[in-house]
């Protein structure tokens, strides 16, 4: 089966990764990670991202489009990367996720990826 | 009268504290798992109800046990009980109650039921926790990573199979006792490592959990005191609990055993841990939690001599080995031998495990760290670090990887210099 995680991290985990006193640890541990991931054979394929402020978010407001720097609101924890993962159980991919940086510093969801759907 | 926020403290604390004897009490009686609970609960909420406008009782544990004995046979009476155990019950008088603390701890029956053949193996430690030691079904969902909402249908499920069965609680004998006394110190160890790693739950509550662990123990042993095994979990468990201290240093660091200071190890846990694997090895049955306990106690003689018998320590692993081939027994067994025999004896076993056992030692973190070390040792730094970096991304606890991070550190300052002469 295939699952996202979603590894959510807080403002202060993403500020260590302009910190040079913070940074090499912060990267050491996730590209531990998704080196193991990938040596295990269970990866599908993911991605970091930029940090939120580098967003765009775009809405349709009663038919006016507006378009926003930034994330759509304030939270405490922002997406930072995703990683698809193919493994045979819910608990191994909980599994997984709790080895990623983000489980002890932020927070990790798992989702089940949707089939698709069956074509019209 | 206690004030409202009080009084749900000590409704709490009865909960936790005496929930699993309390429930082992009712099932033993009345042979039905499912409505004991329902039981129990439900007197635990009548106290929140009576509590703050009546006072507390001066036998908490007594004033539930009666309430819940009385919701139990309000239930029975509706079904026209057929059980002979709750008829006998229901026409005992209510008045006629055990002394407050002193009825019979069946927690042992209890754990037996756990290890009941209709019980999947996967579930008898979760049930455990659960109905012996009290714990909600999200607290264990998280220790063993399952989600809270299958984890409690699959408590339910479970539950409901057991009393389908006809409940023996019986404490089994012969061929029988030996099969299911494994399960159940199996179960118990598990648990107990659990609370020490405090992935579930942390602090008092960890203590407290751990403190269950080795009363269990101790009630298996003065229960079965011809049986070594058990004296061989409780050995292991004093031993472990021995190190509590210096696992963590004074900074909130990780500190692995080999360079624990033995200062900090309680002598008195030791001591004990002693007398009571020396009583299980006069029965002359070796077993693995007897090995396991034998290799912590040479780990212990540290303390006294400085230094670490490696030798003896992989003679005893391959014993382990011979009784249960498990991943993590191999791994150890590589290490022990890695010191006593040299680096490469360690990785030629590593070797063997990767080839029998490849998908694995995929995601087993301690082959990693063990082939990063004994390769480190053997000065194939290419391979010691990247394995280094295989087992950081596999740890699953900060201060674990934070360690590792710093050894990988450690290993790239010895290596660069020697790269360079090399060239």
């Amino acid at each position: 089966m295939e699952y996202m995680l979603m590894f959510n991290e807080t403002r202060e985990e993403l500020a260590k990764r302009d910190n040079p006193a913070a940074a090499p640890a912060y990267w050491g541990a996730w590209q531990a990670y998704i080196g193991a991931l990938k040596a295990a054979g269970v990866s599908k394929g993911g991605n970091g991202l930029q940090p939120p402020r580098t967003g765009t978010t775009l809405r349709m407001v009663d038919g006016i489009r507006t378009v926003q720097d930034g994330p759509f609101a304030d939270a405490k924890e922002y997406l930072g990367g995703y990683f698809i993962l193919e493994v045979a159980s819910l608990e191994e991919a909980l599994e997984w996720a709790s080895r990623s940086p983000s489980a002890s510093a932020g927070s990790v969801e798992v989702r089940p990826v949707m089939p698709p759907p069956p074509s019209a | 009268m206690s004030p409202p926020t009080d009084t749900r403290l000590i409704v709490e604390k009865v909960a936790r504290v005496s929930y699993g004897r309390l429930l082992a009490f009712l099932v033993s009686r009345f042979r039905d798992l499912q409505r004991a609970e329902d039981a129990l609960s439900d007197a635990l909420v009548t106290a929140l109800d009576r509590w703050p406008k009546e006072g507390v009782p001066s036998s908490p544990e007594g004033w539930i046990l009666t309430v819940a004995k009385r919701n139990l046979l309000m239930l029975s009476r509706h079904d026209r009980v057929e059980d002979a155990f709750a008829r006998a019950t229901l026409e005992a008088p209510l008045e006629d109650e055990e002394a407050p603390s002193t009825f019979p701890d069946e927690r042992l029956r209890m754990l037996f039921l756990c290890a009941h053949a209709s019980v999947e193996p996967s579930m008898r430690m979760p049930l455990m926790l659960q109905v012996v030691l009290g714990l909600e079904a999200k607290q264990i969902a998280a220790a063993l990573l399952v989600s809270p909402s299958a984890m409690a249908q699959r408590l339910v499920r479970t539950k409901a199979r057991l009393n389908g069965e006809e409940i023996s609680f019986e404490i089994p004998s012969g061929d029988e006792l030996e099969s299911k006394l494994f399960s159940v110190l199996e179960t118990i160890y598990a648990a107990y490592g659990l609370a020490l790693d405090g992935i579930m739950i942390t602090g008092a509550a960890a203590a407290e959990m751990r403190e269950e662990a080795l009363y269990l123990v101790e009630l298996v042993v003065s229960l079965l005191p011809n049986e070594p095994e058990p004296m061989g979990l409780l050995a292991l468990i004093l031993f472990c609990e021995s190190r509590s201290r210096a696992r963590i240093s004074d900074a909130g660091d990780f500190v692995p055993l080999h360079a624990q200071d033995t200062s900090r190890w309680n002598t008195a846990q030791i001591l004990s841990a002693e007398q009571w694997l020396s009583r299980a090895s006069s029965l002359r049955r070796p077993g693995p939690l007897q090995l396991e306990a034998a290799i912590q106690s040479a780990h212990s003689q540290r303390a006294a001599t400085g230094v670490v018998p490696w030798w003896g320590i992989a003679e005893l692993y391959s014993s382990l080995v011979s009784f249960a081939p498990t991943v993590g027994a191999r791994v150890a067994q590589a290490i022990a031998v890695g010191e006593s025999e040299g680096p490469s004896q360690g990785l030629r076993l590593l070797d063997a495990l990767e080839r029998d056992e490849p998908k694995r030692i995929n995601s087993h973190q301690p082959f990693w760290v063990a082939r990063a070390e004994l390769s480190f040792r053997s000065q194939d730094f290419s391979l010691a670090k990247g394995s280094m970096i295989r087992a950081i991304g596999l740890s699953d606890r900060s201060e674990i990887r934070a360690y590792l991070i710093a050894r990988a550190a450690y290993f790239d300052s010895r290596a660069v210099p020697r790269a360079s002469v090399d060239d």
